[in-house]
């Protein structure tokens, strides 16, 4: 163990990573896979990455279709890990959201002719810790999420 | 790659391919929906058997498909659900809508991709 990178230093506890992709619905495996392979040094189940791996996704898939509506501009994904949580924050430069509350609300989707079954945010809500949304017409939408990932021993033990 | 779809007589099999997000749902959908305008389709059955990743598009699938199938008094199962497609399948209700089986085979006939399932019920 090389000395310093002990607890009680917080800024040396915590590990981060940024993408940045085109909105092509072609980079949605591409994306979630990098985040859940940033994602396994802190040991995670097969569950836990699954369950990133889906949060990840539906947020993507948000951007793309509702934030940009297909057109082709920048996606960037922050993450960061300490000890043992997992902050993942989703940032599009679309439209934004009119209304966060009924956008969450499980079957409300304000495109059900392609195919959408208006199960995006509640299923971020279900396998995330936390989900927190922020929006601004025009302007474009963060999702911020959290997840605790429960298996010790990270590369920090 | 593999055949996606497979009819056999008013049974459509969907073999949904290892991932099933929104960039490979807008194929399916499109080539499901042109068979069953042509053809006279009463039971899809999607088969999860190399499935190891959907998120919320997967289930628009399925729930879209079951709307225009229902049209026409049709059904929609699922076959080979794993553990994690079974908890999304739950988790947004389409198992309401819809027959699972975590089975291998569907029935004592269907166990090798491409063959008959056999009506349900």
């Amino acid at each position: 163990m090389i000395k310093g990178i002990r607890k009680g230093n917080t800024m040396e506890n915590t590990n981060e990573m940024t993408i940045e992709f085109d909105s092509r619905s072609c980079n949605e495996g591409f994306a979630r896979v990098a985040v859940a392979a940033f994602c396994t040094q802190l040991n995670p189940t097969l569950e836990e990455v699954a369950d990133i791996k889906t949060a990840v996704s539906e947020a993507i898939t948000n951007s793309i279709i509702h934030g940009y509506e297909n057109e082709v501009k920048k996606i960037r994904i922050e993450c960061q890990v300490t000890e043992r949580e997992m902050h993942i924050t989703v940032i599009d430069h679309g439209r934004g959201i009119e209304n966060v509350e009924k956008a969450m609300e499980p079957l409300y989707t304000t495109k059900p002719e392609l195919n959408r079954s208006g199960m995006g945010f509640a299923f971020m809500e279900a396998f995330m810790d936390q989900v927190l949304v922020s929006s601004e017409l025009g302007k474009g939408t963060e999702v911020h999420m959290k997840k605790t990932i429960g298996c010790i021993g990270g590369i920090f033990e | 790659m593999d055949e996606v779809l497979q009819v056999d007589g008013t049974c459509m099999t969907v073999f949904v391919p290892k991932e099933l997000d929104h960039h490979n749902a807008e194929g399916i959908i499109r080539e499901a929906d042109r068979v069953l305008e042509r053809e006279n389709i009463h039971q899809i059955v999607f088969d999860f058997r190399d499935t190891e990743f959907m998120d919320s598009s997967g289930i628009g699938v399925i729930m879209g498909r079951y709307h225009n199938i229902n049209l026409v008094g049709g059904y929609v199962s699922a076959v080979h659900v794993n553990e994690r497609i079974n908890k999304l399948l739950h988790l947004s209700g389409v198992y309401k809508l819809i027959t699972i089986s975590k089975e291998q085979g569907w029935s004592d006939k269907g166990n090798k991709k491409g063959e008959y399932y056999g009506k349900h019920q």
